[in-house]
């Protein structure tokens, strides 16, 4: 696989395949940390990092041991554990080193496991490999890698459009969630946009 | 516990007033994927409960056995076994349905309901009550797919359940079936149950956030604030 293509992929994972703002992959902890920049931050940190320890984990796991011996059907089932116990050993090192970012991720950190984002793109670039046989190891992880950033592009966007939503006057049943839906509506409508883009900067 | 609450109280909560895409805002992510057609999200929702009923009384059966400190992997575990049950059974017998959930179907693993009720409910109720509320629970969250489903595709396809619609499917709104559709369909959804919730019952502003299956160990709710 040439740079180009790794660059395509890369760009094709913030933009175009947004995981939140596209696939609405890890809506929980869109709609639940965006609130302050610092937060949104630390946590797509925290996201970005699982994702691409985990694919880089999973992916060996299942091509050279799931496949060969037909276990395939237990893809969930070991990607999940995987997982389970990479988000255990993040939380541990966050809770030793960095207390501070530990107390304000809080109910979030241990529901990175169960935040559709990780899983998914350890499922999708697999699906992507089975599409496209070119599509191996290193631009799975380039692919886990532009997820992540795109998550965090769109949670520090989204952050900064909280933070304003703060001072409007909101109707009342409007309040709260569904205004942020509605404004999240507004900044995927504004992610519509880029289709296309990445085919036509790199072609 | 739960002998003497009415068990049925268990069954009819998750529906309407704990309603957990509407009211507690968990499992978002399929409510907004797969919402695109009525028939996937009505699958969706199916495959979910029945996931969510076998795995709420498996769990509840075995929190006897399961140690406090390893009960999260313990629980994904079964979890996870349910799904892949699932996932079997519909490739099978429907293999359309598995075509248009795709990944969204694995994914139900990480659906919040599934573990938020595993760790809120069935973690310290009986098995016949842990049954009934993630059957409740189960049918609350295919309500709240089938509503989204109906609005998006009448909407934006001009069909439902893939019949066409006279009038509006010679220019349907496209943006519903697109993501922002369901982000705004969601929203719109949200403000209706609020308004709906506001006036008849008061005192339910302050159950709102202490309802989450989460308000456990959330920090939020110690601080005072509401979630969200």
């Amino acid at each position: 696989m040439s740079l180009t293509q790794l660059a395509g992929i890369f760009l094709a994972a913030i933009l175009t395949e947004n995981y939140i703002l596209c696939k609405f992959f890890g809506i929980c902890p869109f709609l639940g940390v965006s609130k302050k920049l610092d937060t949104a931050l630390g946590m797509s940190l925290a996201v970005t990092f699982v994702m691409v320890l985990s694919t880089a984990v999973t992916w060996p796991i299942y091509t050279y041991i799931l496949v060969p011996k037909e276990l395939d059907y237990l893809q969930t089932l070991v990607f999940i554990l995987v997982i389970a116990g990479l988000v255990q050993l993040v939380e541990i090192i966050l809770k030793k080193y960095m207390p501070s970012l530990y107390n304000a991720l809080g109910i979030y950190l241990p529901l990175i496991t169960t935040n559709c984002a990780v899983l998914g793109v350890t499922m999708l670039v697999l699906d992507k490999g089975a599409q496209d046989p070119s599509f191996g190891y290193i631009a799975s992880l380039v692919n886990a890698f532009g997820a992540g950033v795109g998550f965090l592009v769109a949670m520090v966007m989204f952050a900064g459009v909280r933070e304003r939503l703060e001072s409007c006057n909101i109707p009342e049943s409007l309040q709260g969630l569904p205004i942020t839906l509605v404004s999240a509506s507004l900044v995927a409508c504004s992610f519509l946009g880029f289709n296309g883009i990445v085919d036509g900067l790199l072609k | 516990m739960g002998e003497k609450k009415p068990l049925i109280k268990e069954f009819t909560k998750g529906i309407i007033k704990e309603n957990p895409v509407l009211c507690l805002v968990l499992g978002t992510c399929p409510t907004l994927a797969v919402t695109t057609g009525v028939s996937s999200a009505l699958g969706m929702g199916i495959a979910a409960t029945a996931v969510l009923v076998c795995s709420n009384s498996v769990i509840s059966a075995l929190r006897p056995v399961i140690p406090n400190k390893v009960r999260i992997p313990a629980y994904i575990t079964i979890i996870a076994a349910f799904v892949t049950i699932v996932q079997m059974i519909i490739k099978a017998y429907a293999p359309s349905l598995d075509e248009a959930l795709g990944v969204y179907l694995p994914l139900i693993v990480v659906n919040c309901i599934i573990l938020g009720r595993a760790e809120m409910f069935a973690s310290k109720n009986g098995v016949a009550a842990s049954a009934l509320d993630g059957l409740g629970m189960g049918i609350g969250f295919t309500a709240a797919l089938f509503i989204m489903g109906s609005i998006r595709e009448i909407l934006g396809a001009g069909s439902w359940f893939g019949l066409s619609i006279p009038i509006i499917s010679s220019s349907p709104m496209l943006i519903f079936i697109l993501p922002p559709g369901g982000f705004f369909v969601f929203g719109m959804l949200m403000a209706a149950a609020n308004k709906l919730n506001s006036k008849p019952v008061k005192k339910q502003k302050d159950i709102n956030c202490a309802a989450c299956p989460m308000s456990g160990n959330c920090n939020k709710l110690k601080e005072g604030k509401e979630c969200g």
